[in-house]
């Protein structure tokens, strides 16, 4: 199984060489409830690390997916603008909202499966 | 449910048309009425459309026709659907929606301030501008922010007028590589919005530990572009916060920003907490929006029309939109651009909401200096009362006291899988109005109750009883009892998923 990494913000990541698939937590889906809207950003947009790349909306809230690095949004998932539900699957198959180019693969700020699960402990 | 009473409900369900139901109106739209060639008036046959408009002479286009009796009946039943604060108590917090006193429409409802039109001569309306004048003044001193400007019509008109009085002072002063405000994650959503849409980028605070801001992250955010600050244009803070908390570091906050080069703009809306008692000035603020229709009392929401003034520092006074009423001598008369050069223009059509004027004068002129003193000190006790009764029952986030509204979470009914929407439509069970949920976003699950000065203790305390009941209930009744809340109402649980994901916004013959 892909390795998946996570962040503070409830960012899912899938590191595929330089190509970062983004997507977002159980913990966000379930804190989120069902998606009514999810708003891409262009193909093409540089972002910084920090900066949103989505938004993804329930009917209790909007909430920006934030970008876990730095790079280009080189693909975006259109499927999930027609099928919210995908947002449940996998994020290295369906569940990804972007894809991005980054210029690092790695982050202090990005967890693991098990550092995310602790993270998620002590915030509760 | 009992099966005789799902049975009823089933009957019932069915039967839906018209007729009511304990004095419940059930009522269909104007177009399904069955109704056909009754006119509230008699029309004159019309001849010569065509030579006159070129278009075809007169046909059928399908309007209801329906007689004056039915028109009104229709209105007045589907009005009785709604619910408002002449209802019952409405705990919305971060929205104050407090009592109208009917003082206020007596006096609007003068025929000197009802009967005349923003078209007329200025020397005969000197009452109507005196009392625009007086209101400005009274802004001001409440604030300590004497540049006042009565036109934006709405709480987000008053952001979008304050911000841009802000990117007018930078552009009159040559600062336009200053692109970056600074705002809370507590904010309310109409302030990122607004400053994108002034053309500036949002740059986010995070609330501290104790759902404040702190010294610390405002550094790290007002630095992070610069070292200096020097891409600071300025900061959007609500106080007290959507926490219901006032931020205790602002003024230390308010001095760094300034020493960057940036404004602080003040969302107004939980002015409620403060009016009378604080003046925003002194904790470091240029310029701020004030909510007529939340602090002062003119009607909220679809009642409204709301109206938004800004005040703000005599600096910025040079950059706020126009008119604005000044008095010359004995007289009183509209300031435009030709007389302030540097404003940033007109934001709309003539002087504002006029009649909310009048409703807020006489709000603040009834109650005085002292009453509004009293107004926050109330509002202040009421909130504080509810959060430390419902404090065993309902997770407090943040340590009180609290400003003028308390805020709750579902952590404790999570585990019995009652969620804060579960605990919102229980609330329409019991014939509440549910309070603001799941907002601020910097928890999950969050209930925000403002109860205002309005409420009398006997109802606060119904209310606490109510909420208690809930908890209880959330403990021994269990999920699915929740999940089929409301029951009472003319309408049962709504998919609003399904609503939101596949809105039907046109109607159609079925």
């Amino acid at each position: 199984m892909a390795e998946l990494k996570y962040t503070k913000d409830h960012e899912c990541v899938y590191l595929d060489g330089d190509t970062a698939w983004i997507g977002i937590s159980k913990y966000a889906q379930e804190a989120l409830g069902d998606l009514v809207f999810v708003e891409l950003s262009e193909v093409g947009k540089i972002v910084d690390k920090g900066d949103d790349v989505a938004v993804v909306e329930s009917v209790k809230t909007a909430a920006e997916v934030y970008a876990p690095l730095a790079g280009e949004v080189v693909e975006i998932n259109e499927a999930m603008a027609d099928d919210f539900d995908l947002i449940a699957k996998p994020v290295n198959e369906q569940g990804w909202i972007v894809k991005l180019k980054v210029s690092e693969t790695s982050s202090d700020d990005l967890m693991d499966e098990a550092a995310y699960a602790q993270y998620l402990k002590e915030i509760d | 449910m009992s099966a005789e009473l799902k049975q009823f409900e089933e009957g019932f369900q069915q039967e839906m048309r018209e007729g009511n139901r304990g004095l419940h109106y059930e009522e269909s739209l104007l177009w399904e009425k069955e109704y056909s060639e009754r006119s509230g008036v008699d029309l004159p046959q019309s001849s010569g459309i065509a030579v006159r408009t070129g278009l075809p002479e007169r046909g059928d286009i399908g309007l209801p026709q329906v007689s004056e009796p039915q028109a009104l009946r229709h209105f007045v039943r589907m009005s009785t659907w709604n619910y408002s604060i002449d209802h019952g108590f409405f705990p919305l917090g971060s929205c104050t929606m407090k009592h109208n006193p009917r003082l206020n429409e007596k006096a609007a409802r003068f025929a000197g301030f009802s009967h005349i039109h923003p078209m007329q001569p200025v020397s005969t309306v000197q009452g109507a501008l005196e009392l625009m004048y007086e209101l400005q003044n009274w802004l001001g001193t409440l604030t300590g922010l004497p540049g006042v400007c009565l036109t934006p019509s709405a709480g987000a008109h008053g952001e979008l007028a304050g911000l841009m009085t802000i990117r007018r002072a930078h552009e009159v002063q040559g600062n336009t590589a200053r692109k970056v405000v600074l705002i809370p994650d507590s904010a309310h959503g109409t302030n990122p919005a607004t400053a994108v849409m002034c053309g500036f980028t949002v740059r986010n605070i995070p609330t501290g530990p104790d759902g404040r801001l702190t010294v610390e992250a405002f550094k790290e955010a007002l630095y992070k572009g610069d070292e200096n600050g020097a891409d600071i244009a300025g900061m959007m803070v609500t106080n007290p916060n959507t926490c219901g908390l006032f931020e205790r570091h602002i003024v230390e906050i308010a001095d760094l920003l300034h020493k960057a080069g940036g404004y602080f703009y003040c969302d107004g809306a939980n002015f409620n907490a403060l009016v009378g008692r604080v003046r925003p000035a002194d904790f470091g603020v240029d310029v701020m929006h004030i909510n007529l229709h939340k602090t002062f009392s003119t009607p909220h929401g679809g009642g409204g029309p709301g109206s938004g003034p800004i005040c703000c520092t005599e600096e910025l006074a040079a950059y706020m939109p126009v008119p604005t009423v000044v008095k010359k001598g004995d007289d009183y008369i509209f300031e435009t651009k030709e007389d302030r050069e540097t404003s940033l223009g007109t934001l709309k059509a003539f002087q504002g909401q006029f009649g909310m004027f009048v409703r807020a004068l006489s709000y603040i002129m009834s109650h005085g200096a002292d009453g509004l003193a009293q107004v926050s000190g109330d509002a202040v006790l009421s909130a504080n009362y509810i959060m430390a009764k419902l404090s065993e029952d309902y997770h407090v986030p943040f340590e009180g006291p609290c400003m003028h509204e308390c805020l709750l979470t579902d952590k404790k009914q999570k585990s019995f899988n009652v969620t804060t929407l579960d605990i919102a439509k229980a609330l329409i069970e019991y014939g509440y109005h549910p309070m603001t949920v799941y907002f601020p976003l910097v928890l999950s699950g969050t209930m925000l109750i403002e109860p205002t000065e309005t409420e009398s203790k006997d109802a606060v305390d119904r209310f606490i009883e109510t909420m208690r009941q809930i908890a209880q209930d959330a403990q021994n009744k269990g999920e699915a009892y929740f999940h089929a809340l409301p029951q009472s109402s003319p309408r049962k649980r709504l998919d609003e998923v399904k609503a939101a994901r596949n809105p039907v916004l046109k109607w159609k013959a079925s």
